[in-house]
């Protein structure tokens, strides 16, 4: 290999405190390459990304060299360093929703790297700012580059990021997690752009990821990042075969699909059973000065139904209407239609009704940080369900409590402590106690998993299976990751602007699914890069 | 012993402050926060500066009736100031003096008449020659100020061998410090009260470090009394509002916004105005002027109380909104969680430190408002000791010849000192408790 | 557009209706127009005839709600909740206790209220933004930690003091200004400038911190960020993308507060004897005026209301999320 176009030598990043973030972390990128930084996160490596551009935040130090095309970057001047960002360093971050400056139009702020960057001005760099466009597949680019970020799409403003990363020639792209707040398809064609750009380009990428899938699918070159420090670094192909390290070897082992299928439960006792069930939302009306807008069918005559002791996963794009369902079951919304449980309607009840149900339908939320009242102890937090809804003698309920955290993977002296103290999947954990303190026959997961690392999403899976195991629990799992579903549903429902299209046992619908959208999402997942890129290694 | 209506509102904060700490105490993760705020050398310094304006208001709080006539009234605080309380003169005489300001026309003891400054009653007496003046001032300076710094670091000698002031991640050596330098400047005043007119006199007389002193009492009670007012309706609309949106959002708003329409200032003015024509025509129900007043006082607070809500409860509605879409207050609603219970376990304990700096801030700027009211004349009663009134007053006074500054200068101290107390302990309490919107 | 603002004057008109409503209770109901009368003659030696004069003179001697001596409309009209209260919807303001046409003088007294208040309120943002923008550009340095106890020290002393002390040593002392005064036709700006100084200066405080806040909150955003990424300078990204997009809320505010400033400032405008609707409020309650207060009362609420209106209208003018609206 010639010279690396990017040299990163000892580079380490410490708290004013001393504290240190990133340790020691050497790597290179050459012309052309592509080089996947992975990790889970806090593990420094978007620190080591913004470092390269000299961003960090004012309290963190950064010592070290950074050679890029053999200028030591921590040398320049901040003059110069502004003409290395954006001109021979382009950056691409996660937020495509806030990374625009919502009050400046997209040709604008294209164009603003322009005038920095290059000699372009007037009329050419009006003309460069439309092939931009073009070039990242933005449709009627004329007529778009003079709109504002909140009336394009997602994955829109994820394009005009990249045009905005190339817009002054840049010879490397680092790509923080460019794909991550995007939905599976929409991050598939963002992907294809990403490379065929990369080729056409002849860029060298930095590729920050936590996804295998990302990078098996895309990556030349893979160092692996834990706690500051880089565990090592190796072409793709043997990443994936002959990792050294064995925290890189469970990375691998937890991203990879489970090809064993669970099989389908028998049908005779149903838990809940949903018929032509509707959630309407009434439009919403920004201050009193606008007009209403119309109402929107969230969820749109769904029939689906859970035997017991079974999992029905619920796959779905985000503004599916899988979160609204979860609510209206719950009802916490309204909605129309029948959703009989233990044999009655819960949608015909009134809340005094209801509340003998309560004890059998729970819920477990996605986010770990938003589901726990910060001001709670853990043992008020498990608690709180079963004084609500007095379940067993109220002496009994603080053994219960230990009883419970220790059921799912946490010690006793837990229960004093509050959530702030403990890690996302313990978090999860606690969620988890929190809903099957009332015994519970059915919990809706809503994304359970999706906040969290690779090797601890494992963890949880297994803990919600054996807990069914254990205790016959039902669940409905809503999710949008189809890459989860075989570990843990029996059958897998497939959901799209509000109604079901495709359902089935899981085997049946991630092998020969029947319908184009359940197709194109088996397509788009990046896993099924990570399976072809094992097998074809083995 | 006599009980104002103002007095026992003065003790009732006092007490649900020290509630207030207590259950603190309870709670490790609030302890936790206050123990940041305190670890800010100015914070502790602050606070070291505002028990001593609670101390004095306190003492100022316990009154008592007497025999004399022209006193019928006094509290603790005038007892113990002696000479300060006490030495009432005719009329105006500058700080330290021992002449008085104005001339009077009398007959020297040969004979001659002559239009000069009278010596003072209260100020000086024990001087043989009026030329000693600037030595007896330095040599009692000297002692007083050594005696007050000599007994405070005993004090915190004796202290310091407490196992509560041992925790060293507290910056105590800076409440140490401020507490040494306090009781310096506080003893050095009643020393040099004793024997001159430290702040001068005033208008009718009376001692202007007296009546700022007094203010202290009146500027704690519009502030804190209410704050405490407004907090209840604050906290309940706000948090109705926004818990329950719908038409009770829609009644809290209308509520709020046709009360922010009514121009601030002008609705206490019709308020105060009519309020005073009442006490005009009740005047007999109260048994003394004082006790009078002391009712106004109470009114000012209702008025600034009833039209202070607003701000407060917006931000809570604001935050309100935004926690009912958490996901656990979603978990309670589905374990059938009751609504009164949700707010009050779910809600109420997260919105604490907005409650919390906005109670804090406010009071400052009631302590300031207090002026402004006065001033227009819709405040305390003119007769009350309050800094408004002194400011009031000082506007003719800086228009005399020789200029009568002293009145200004009391008011501007002891409420400057007040108000950036507490406006320091707020910014941290802020920075602590809302590091987002400090940044 | 005008279809919105139709709809949102219908919601507003509630709001002025129980403004109304509720002046009319303060004034009338809870306070009788014979406890007013004898406020105004002198407490406690009235006669009734006096009484009854004073009320007569002044329309004050008619029913409160319904006129039982009359015929026809007149029940309604000839009581004081339609002369007194009514009227001022349809902005009659009527005559001032003292006899004073009130439409009259508002109109004539607004002017020197605006010419003090806009002029301070305007200088006073563009510094308070400036300083402000200044501080969030040194965030967490030397400067910043001064300007931020500079502002605390600012707010905790009484604007009260500003003015006295200012108006003491420049004007009396220093001769630099006049003392007070106002010439309607001369050299206004003689008068004035000491005033917005004064003004200017005690809000330089709160202000700062107030926009500070706010442009940090906006410095913090993933936009700014991404604007250091593209090869913007520090203070590029400050006034190209932090300070248009801090500007928003900051716009809302300042617009809303707008019409009230014709109320003019109650406290400099006594000080310096400048003959606008502040001291003309002030006048009015130290005389107990309350047919002025009334009115006063109820124009700031009609400015208060407008103030709202046109803050939405800016607001959807401005923001292009709300302009443009949503997908």
């Amino acid at each position: 290999m010639s010279q690396p176009l990017l040299q990163v030598n000892q580079l380490s990043i410490s708290l004013a405190e001393g504290k240190k973030l990133v340790d020691a972390v050497s790597f290179s990128i050459a012309k052309g390459e592509i080089f996947a930084l992975v990790g889970e996160s806090g593990s420094g490596k978007s620190l080591t990304a913004l470092s390269l551009m000299r961003l960090l935040p004012k309290n963190m130090q950064l010592s070290g060299e950074i050679r890029l095309d053999n200028t030591d970057l921590l040398a320049l001047t901040e003059k110069q360093m502004r003409a290395i960002r954006g001109g021979h360093i382009g950056m691409i971050f996660q937020e495509p929703m806030t990374a625009l400056n919502p009050l400046m139009r997209v040709g604008d702020q294209i164009a603003e790297v322009l005038q920095l960057q290059t000699d372009l001005r007037g009329k050419a760099q009006q003309q460069r700012v439309i092939a931009l466009l073009e070039e990242v597949g933005i449709p009627d680019p004329s007529e778009r580059m003079s709109w504002y970020p909140h009336q394009l799409s997602g994955g829109q403003k994820q394009r005009i990021m990249i045009a905005m990363a190339l817009a002054g020639e840049p010879k490397l792209l680092i790509a923080d997690e460019p794909t991550t707040a995007l939905d599976v398809t929409i991050q598939a064609q963002v992907l294809a752009l990403l490379l065929s750009i990369q080729q056409k380009r002849g860029l060298s990428v930095l590729f920050i990821t936590h996804d295998m899938g990302l990078v098996a699918q895309l990556a030349h070159r893979v160092g692996v990042m834990l706690k500051g420090k880089l565990l090592e670094v190796l072409p793709v192909d043997q990443f994936f075969k002959s990792a050294l390290h064995p925290y890189t070897k469970r990375l691998i082992e937890n991203a990879l699909p489970v090809t064993e299928f669970r099989a389908p439960i028998a049908q005779n006792e149903i838990v809940l059973a949903t018929e032509n069930l509707r959630v309407r939302f009434a439009g919403r009306r920004k201050g009193w000065l606008f007009r209403k807008q119309p109402d929107t069918l969230a969820v749109d005559g769904l029939n689906l139904s859970i035997a017991k002791g079974e999992t029905l996963a619920l796959v779905g794009e985000s503004g599916c209407g899988k979160t609204s369902l979860a609510q209206a079951l719950l009802r916490l919304i309204p909605a129309q239609g029948r959703a009989v449980f233990l044999n009655q309607n819960l949608l015909t009840l009134t809340e005094r009704q209801m509340r003998p149900l309560r004890k059998s339908l729970q819920v477990v939320f996605q986010d770990p940080y938003g589901a726990f009242n910060p001001r709670m102890t853990v043992g008020k937090i498990i608690r709180e369900g079963m004084d609500s809804l007095s379940v067993g003698a109220p002496e009994a309920r603080a053994a219960r409590v230990l009883a419970l955290l220790k059921l799912v993977g946490l010690d006793e002296s837990h229960a004093d402590r509050y959530p702030h103290e403990f890690s996302g999947g313990q978090r999860q954990r606690i969620g988890i106690a929190r809903a099957l303190a009332v015994e519970p026959s059915l919990i809706i997961c809503d994304e359970p998993t999706s906040a969290l690392d690779v090797t601890v999403r494992g963890q949880i899976l297994d803990l919600l299976d054996a807990l069914q195991q254990k205790m016959g629990v039902s669940y409905l799992f809503i999710t949008h990751d189809l890459s989860i579903v075989p570990r843990i549903a029996h059958r897998v429902a497939v959901m799209q602007a509000g109604k079901i299209v495709e359902m089935g046992s899981t085997e049946q619908v991630l092998t020969h699914p029947q319908q184009d959208y359940t197709k194109t999402l088996l397509a788009s997942a990046p896993h099924h890069y990570l399976q072809a890129k094992v097998t074809q290694v083995v | 012993m006599l009980l104002l209506w103002s007095d026992i509102v003065v003790w009732l904060l006092v007490t649900s402050l020290l509630y207030f700490f207590w259950r603190l105490k309870q709670d490790t993760l609030l302890r936790e926060r206050w123990q940041l705020v305190a670890q800010s050398r100015i914070a502790m310094a602050s606070t070291i500066v505002l028990l001593a304006f609670v101390l004095i208001a306190l003492a100022d709080s316990l009154h008592f009736r007497t025999n004399d006539p022209y006193r019928p009234v006094v509290s603790a605080l005038d007892m113990s100031l002696g000479n300060i309380a006490t030495g009432q003169e005719k009329s105006y005489s500058a700080p330290f003096a021992i002449e008085s300001l104005w001339q009077e026309t009398r007959q020297t003891d040969d004979g001659r008449v002559i239009r000069a400054p009278v010596p003072l009653q209260h100020a000086g007496k024990q001087l043989d020659n009026p030329n000693d003046l600037s030595r007896d001032l330095w040599q009692r300076s000297l002692t007083f100020l050594s005696i007050g710094i000599i007994l405070a670091s005993l004090i915190v000698w004796m202290l310091s061998h407490l196992s509560v002031f041992s925790q060293t991640a507290l910056p105590w050596k800076s409440a140490a410090i401020t507490f040494i330098v306090l009781c310096g400047f506080l003893v050095w005043l009643w020393g040099m009260g004793q024997s001159y007119h430290v702040l001068g006199t005033g208008k009718v007389g009376e001692d202007v470090l007296y009546a700022s002193l007094k203010g202290v009492r009146t500027g704690i009670l519009i502030g804190g009394l209410t704050t405490l007012l407004t907090l209840p309706f604050a906290v309940v609309m706000g948090i109705v509002a926004g818990y329950f949106k719908g038409w009770v959002d829609d009644v809290v708003q209308y509520l709020y916004t046709t009360l922010n329409a009514v121009p601030g200032v002008l609705l206490i003015a019709s308020a105060m105005l009519l309020a005073q024509l009442y006490l005009a025509q009740h005047a007999d129900v109260f048994a003394s002027e004082q006790e009078r007043a002391d009712v106004r006082l109470l009114l000012v607070c209702l008025v600034l109380g009833l039209t202070g809500w607003t701000g407060l409860a917006r931000i809570l509605r604001a935050e309100s909104l935004k926690l009912r879409e958490m996901e656990y207050v979603k978990a309670a609603s589905a374990f059938g969680v009751s609504h009164v219970r949700i707010i009050g376990r779910h809600l109420l304990p997260n919105l604490g430190h907005l409650v919390l700096i906005s109670a804090v801030l406010d009071f400052s700027g009631l302590v300031l408002a207090e002026a402004v009211l006065s001033y227009v004349g819709i405040g305390v009663d003119p007769t009350m000791p309050s800094w408004g009134n002194m400011i009031n007053l000082a506007r003719q006074e800086l228009n005399r010849e020789p200029v009568v500054w002293w009145n200004l200068l009391g008011a501007f101290v002891g409420m400057f000192t007040l108000v950036l107390s507490v406006n320091l302990l707020a910014d941290r309490v802020q920075h602590v408790f809302n590091p987002r919107a400090q940044g | 557009m005008i279809q919105y603002i139709l709809r949102r004057l219908l919601w507003l008109f509630p709001i002025l209706l129980m403004v109304n409503l509720l002046t009319f209770i303060l004034f009338f109901v809870v306070n009788s127009p014979d406890d007013m009368a004898r406020a105004q003659l002198g407490n406690k030696y009235v006669t009734d005839a006096a009484l009854t004069a004073w009320k007569a003179a002044r329309g004050y001697d008619l029913p409160l709600l319904w006129n039982t001596n009359a015929v026809g409309w007149d029940v309604l009209t000839q009581t004081i909740f339609w002369q007194k209260s009514v009227q001022l919807m349809v902005f009659d303001f009527g005559v001032s206790d003292a006899g004073r046409a009130i439409g009259a003088d508002l109109a004539q007294r607004a002017w020197p209220s605006l010419w003090l208040a806009l002029p301070s309120f305007m200088i006073g943002l563009c510094v308070n933004i400036a300083l402000a923008l200044l501080l969030v550009m040194f965030r967490g340095q030397w400067l910043d930690k001064l300007g931020l106890v500079l502002t605390i020290v600012i707010m905790s002393i009484s604007g009260l003091f500003f003015i006295i002390g200012g108006q003491y040593v420049l004007a009396k002392l220093w001769h630099w200004f006049p003392i007070s005064g106002y010439e309607p036709d001369g050299d206004v700006w003689r008068f004035l400038l000491l005033p917005i100084i004064l003004g200017v200066i005690a809000g330089v405080g709160s202000g700062v911190r107030w926009y500070r806040s706010i442009l940090l909150e906006e410095a913090d955003k993933d936009f700014a960020r991404t604007a250091r990424a593209k090869g913007l300078s520090l203070w590029q990204v400050m006034h190209r993308h932090v300070l248009p997009n801090g500007l928003l809320p900051i716009l809302t505010g300042v617009v809303a507060v707008l019409p009230l400033l014709f109320m003019g400032s109650l406290i400099m405008e006594s000080f310096f004897g400048i003959p606008g609707l502040g001291s003309y409020t002030i006048d009015a309650i130290n005389s107990q005026d309350f047919a002025i207060v009334r009115a006063m009362v109820y124009l700031g609420a009609v400015l208060y209301v407008f103030g709202l209106i046109i803050t939405d209208i800016t607001y959807a003018w401005a923001d292009p999320r709300v302009r443009f609206g949503d997908k």
